[in-house]
């Protein structure tokens, strides 16, 4: 049963066409890598799932529900797909145990004890239970992304999408964050993952996708992918990517 | 020139017999402190709302925001201050202009209203500055988190904002206590205008001012003192970037 259902989408940033007619499908329990050049519109691709980038043309279904149609209810579909981003952007005023809780209580309606209780199970989940009264400004960033990856999961969220999870952190952090998001996998959760990290995507993911001028350009399983890429343009980027 | 000193004279008594030279200057500062408080309190609340609909997304919206910042704060106060107190009654219907003028205080009110509405313009544009200084993605994971527009604002965009604008805020408030002064213009008998009567009665005119003086600093002061233990109060710990990003777009 497909989770995230991308029809034929395409969106403009003014004259500039940053998605050309991209489709593909995320199914209930897969894990799908995003990846492609810089400026290619993976970025791009992955906000238009929780409707953070209108789309100009097509149609995105996320668990049936058509994410850009006017009568969909937007705040309630979005606490139900979790995010994370490069930068973390956590809420650097909240400590760490209001992070987590803000968003239970304002948008799902959760009570306090009940929001601080799921947020802190979540926190212990990635191994940082010591650190709940801190602020984001007093975590390392290694750190400050998983409490961010406890957040999205919070709210139980129906699927996740990573937009370059570790591209901001030291190399030293990156495998914290890759664990965590690793476990989630093998547990089962529905992600969507832009990310350069092959070793993730060869561990973890069912499916790749390559992106380049704002086209999708492989849709392939990972072995395929990683073997035998279809297009000139994977192969040059794989052969990149991997010297690096 | 031959000046006469006469410290004594505070504990004279002033000729309009309210009382001595010294209490009539506390009552205007007691004019001038309930003029600055309410002036800062309006424009706080007006200058949030202005500088938050300066960063929405509907640019209607944003454009009426600004023409009122441009309009508000480009205008000498001592000409908004006579349009308030001279013209405006005269713009509303006969009966409610007369009602207007003929207001207990008409001269507190009108300076009020006229400060509030000048500092508001400048509060507004600090706010927005301190919106704008925030990294994208904050409204970004806000948004993503199922927060609505209103609540990213309050929640996660506002609070710290206002954190940041702490510094320009502190000297928007002492400029509202001075600008108030300009009040006795239209009769409010603040602290500047007791200063200049007791010079007028008494030819005075060093002790007067020289006390005026000493009672701005004070008030000033006690402004910064408290301004100092907000910021600290408020201060958000390992925090440093977003500061830094203010600073330099100043
Ligand atoms: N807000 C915007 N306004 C105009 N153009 C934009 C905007 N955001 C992105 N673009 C353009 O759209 C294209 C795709 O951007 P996107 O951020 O999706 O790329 P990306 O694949 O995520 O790249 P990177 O690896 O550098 O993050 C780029 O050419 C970019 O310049
Ligand atoms: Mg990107």
């Amino acid at each position: 049963m497909p989770m995230i259902e991308i029809h034929k989408i395409s969106k403009w940033y003014g004259s500039f066409q940053a998605l050309k007619e991209c489709s593909t499908k995320v199914n209930k329990g897969e894990v799908v890598v995003v990846c492609g050049p810089s400026g290619s519109g993976k970025s791009t691709l992955i906000k238009t799932v929780n409707a953070l980038e209108p789309i100009q043309q097509g149609e995105i279904l996320v668990d049936g529900y058509s994410v850009h149609d006017s009568r969909t209810n937007l705040p309630k579909l979005r606490s139900r797909i979790g995010m994370v981003f490069q930068n973390f952007e956590l809420f650097p005023h909240l400590s760490i145990t209001r992070n987590l809780a803000i968003a239970q209580m304002k948008v799902l309606g959760r009570n306090k004890d009940e929001a601080v209780e799921r947020g802190l199970k979540l926190l212990d989940r990635v191994g940082l239970s010591a650190h709940k009264d801190k602020y984001p400004g007093q975590l390392s960033g290694g750190q400050q992304q998983r409490v961010a990856i406890a957040r999205a999961l919070a709210m139980d969220p129906i699927a996740m999408l990573f937009d370059e999870p570790t591209s901001a952190l030291d190399p030293e952090m990156i495998n914290e964050v890759l664990d965590v998001m690793v476990e989630l996998a093998q547990e089962g959760m529905t992600m969507m993952v832009v990310t350069h990290e092959m070793g993730f995507a060869r561990r973890v993911a069912d499916r790749v996708i390559f992106m380049d001028a704002g086209e999708i350009v492989e849709d392939d399983s990972k072995e395929q992918f990683f073997s035998q890429p279809k297009s000139e343009r994977a192969r040059e980027f794989l052969s990149k990517i991997l010297l690096h | 020139m031959k000046y006469n000193w006469n410290w004594g004279i505070f504990w004279e008594l002033s000729p309009d017999a309210t009382g001595t030279y010294l209490a009539t200057l506390f009552q205007g500062l007691r004019w001038t402190i309930a003029t600055g408080l309410s002036a800062w309190l309006m424009a706080l609340v007006l200058g949030s709302l202005i500088g938050t609909l300066r960063t929405v997304r509907n640019p209607t919206v944003v454009r009426l925001g600004d023409a009122y910042v441009e309009l508000f704060r480009n205008m000498p106060i001592l000409v908004q201050m006579f349009l308030w107190f001279f013209v405006v009654p005269e713009l509303l219907p006969t009966g409610l202009g007369t009602w207007v003028k003929q207001l207990p205080n008409s001269s507190f009110w009108t300076a009020v209203f006229a400060l509030g509405f000048f500092t508001s313009a400048r509060v507004a544009e600090q706010v927005k500055a301190g919106i704008r200084a925030q990294p994208r993605g904050q409204t970004m994971a806000a948004t993503a988190l199922g927060m609505t527009t209103a609540q990213t604002y309050r929640h996660v965009l506002l609070p710290m904002a206002f954190r940041l604008i702490l510094p320009p805020l502190t000297s928007e408030f002492m400029n509202v206590m001075k600008n108030s002064a300009v009040a006795l213009t239209i009769g409010l008998m603040e602290l500047t205008a007791r200063a200049r009567a007791m010079q007028e009665f008494s030819f005075q005119v060093f002790e007067a001012f020289t006390a005026a003086t000493l009672l701005y600093l004070a008030l000033n002061l006690a402004i910064v003192l408290f301004m100092r233990r907000l910021e600290r109060f408020v201060a958000v710990p390992g925090f440093t970037a977003a500061r830094d990003a203010v600073a330099a777009a100043h």
